[in-house]
């Protein structure tokens, strides 16, 4: 298994096509903190316009809201990217015609398909560590550390400075859960197509399609929500609510709803394994004809 | 003989179509084994059974004396194919496919030996070029790099020769007679070119409409050395009733395209020529015809019985 893991590494990070996930987010977060850099005392002050009189202290604009700011932005389409390779796996090889002889080497069918889900989760680790040090870290280096001011729908949240980074830590981990579970969807998909497009495609209309219906607001929808994975992709964004205590204060290093958090990991998890076994199952009984 | 392929009854039904219908026969060590039939005969099927591609509807697949649905791991170390077409990652080199197929395959190669494998068919100069700059000849020569990098007892060629030039598909015949005469492969080759099968196979499967029609020796399936020709003069009437009148009378097949067809051996065809002049024949063309091409075109056509010919 840790050959052919190596292997689909190896032939992963040598294709061209897998570098545009990388030029994109670059270019897209440099972008976005240049113009965050250049006016971003205005949009700061366009946020506070709704507060009325709210006397602000210290740097607004920092690092850790610039990085939410990013986040925000980016887990819509970095999942996107994601699916440009996790689709292409299986059906990209068949339209290359290397899928006949990959599956006629001495390994079985299910190791191949692993090995090849396995690099899939690695590159989307890579990816999202890659987010992580421009969306994060260059932030911090180029506008600095403060408490982290966000406005949530109905009250604001103020997170102190030393209590932000495990936070972002932990979104980033279940950012990493939300876009395995895009891929497992783009690789079941790539299992049934003898070209990339098609999954492609497919996988892109799905996310868009199950985020169109999570924002529809009308009853028949509201009952299959909490069953579709772009419901519980956002849950990120729970890692930045805090608890208060009786006299409503934010009570420090605490998680508002917790239970939320877990149940959308449990959720993600079932459409992992579900997709990925049915993707083996598929694979082992398929015949091969391209 | 060991035998290395044994297939018994084999099938694969796709809803109401039959590309393969109990489909048995056996390669021996040794055999440069020619696996013949038209388009759409049942050859790749057959082969990508054997390689574990399509699971059978039914029937057993032997190969090395092993069942292979019971041993798929250890026959597949032993086993070095090409299957249709040689496609390999385009985006790589020559040197850094070999060298993926090679460890894939469970044979750790030095750099030294990968060069020597493609030095053998001729890639040494392109070994780190990029594959999507090579032409379809040396990707096929790439193709069967790949498929000797590990060293296999059983080697399998599905349609080795498609979409090679004059000088290309000698190379192929040459490199099979390498590989079968200097290195004792066996050698499993389907192949729609056949007078090249001629040339290299020691035994012959023609197959039609996933049925086996014929298997054997080329000696036992026809005698290369009767020739067929095809004769055509300017006038064919008085030519046939001259012909059949004749001691050459035996040696008439049935007419095609209004010329005449004889069998007769390799060395007297001088003397059948010589023999036409003297009775005032006067011939437009005389023109011999591969046996192996046209026992195959009797065979698929159902010109001849068989039965006689099978195993």
């Amino acid at each position: 298994m840790w050959q052919l893991l190596q292997i689909e590494l190896y032939k992963i990070f040598r294709r061209p096509r897998t570098y545009i996930a990388f030029g994109a987010t670059a270019a897209l977060i440099t972008l976005m903190q240049f113009g965050l850099k250049v006016d971003g005392q205005e949009y700061a002050d366009f946020m506070l316009q709704s507060l009325g009189s709210f006397d602000v202290q210290g740097k607004l604009l920092n690092g850790y809201m610039v990085c939410y700011i990013l986040l925000q932005l980016l887990l819509v389409h970095v999942p996107l990217l994601v699916t440009l390779i996790a689709a292409d796996m299986i059906s990209g090889e068949a339209n290359l015609g290397t899928l006949r002889l990959l599956l006629s080497k001495p390994y079985s069918r299910t190791s191949i398909i692993l090995a090849k889900f396995f690099a899939t989760c690695i590159y989307t680790l890579l990816l999202l560590i890659w987010v992580a040090i421009l969306a994060l870290f260059v932030s911090i280096f180029v506008f600095g550390t403060g408490d982290l001011f966000l406005m949530k729908t109905e009250y604001i949240v103020l997170i102190k400075q030393n209590d932000v980074f495990w936070r972002y830590c932990c979104a980033f981990g279940f950012a990493f859960v939300a876009l395995i579970t895009v891929a497992s969807v783009g690789f079941f998909l790539s299992a049934f197509a003898e070209n990339s497009i098609g999954p492609i495609v497919a996988t892109m209309s799905i996310i868009i399609l199950f985020t169109v219906l999570g924002t529809l607001n009308l009853p028949v929808f509201q009952t299959i929500n909490p069953y579709l994975f772009t419901t519980h992709m956002v849950i990120w964004k729970e890692f930045f609510d805090e608890k208060v205590n009786v006299n409503n204060e934010a009570i420090a290093g605490s998680i508002q709803d917790m239970p939320q958090i877990i149940h959308s990991l449990i959720i993600l998890s079932i459409y992992i394994i579900g997709l990925i076994t049915a993707t083996v199952w598929v694979m082992r009984k398929k015949d091969i004809l391209s | 003989m060991q035998s290395i392929v044994e297939v018994k009854n084999l099938s694969k039904h796709y809803k109401n179509i039959s590309a393969v219908d109990k489909l048995s026969f056996t390669v021996y060590e040794g055999d440069v084994y020619g696996f013949l039939g038209q388009n759409g005969a049942g050859k790749s099927t057959t082969i990508r059974m054997l390689l574990t591609l399509i699971q059978p509807t039914e029937g057993s697949i032997n190969l090395f004396g092993l069942k292979l649905n019971a041993y798929r791991k250890e026959i597949l170390q032993s086993i070095g194919a090409i299957i249709e077409k040689p496609d390999v990652y385009k985006y790589l080199s020559a040197y850094n496919n070999l060298k993926l197929f090679a460890r894939m395959s469970g044979a750790h190669r030095t750099e030294k030996e990968l060069l020597q494998q493609l030095d053998m068919v001729g890639l040494k100069e392109r070994a780190h070029d990029k594959v999507h700059t090579f032409s379809q000849g040396m990707k096929q020569r790439l193709g069967i790099a790949i498929a000797l990098i590990h060293n296999p007892r059983l080697i399998i060629l599905d349609e080795p020769t498609n979409g090679l030039d004059p000088q290309g598909i000698a190379d192929i015949r040459n490199l099979i007679l390498h590989l079968s005469r200097e290195m004792k492969k066996t050698l499993l080759v389907s192949s729609h070119l056949l007078n090249e099968m001629e040339q290299v196979a020691t035994r012959l499967l023609i197959i039609d409409k996933g049925k086996k029609l014929v298997e054997g020796t080329t000696a036992e399936l026809f005698d290369p050395s009767q020739i067929l020709i095809e004769l055509e003069t300017l006038n064919n009437a008085e030519a046939f009733k001259l012909i059949t009148n004749s001691n050459w009378q035996s040696a008439l097949q049935p007419k095609r395209n209004n010329s005449l067809v004889l069998k007769i051996h390799r060395n007297i065809i001088p003397d059948f020529h010589v023999w036409l002049v003297q009775h005032n024949i006067k011939i437009l063309s005389l023109q011999s015809r591969h046996s192996l091409e046209d026992y195959f075109l009797q065979v698929t056509s159902g010109e001849q019985h068989v039965a006689a010919f099978a195993n």
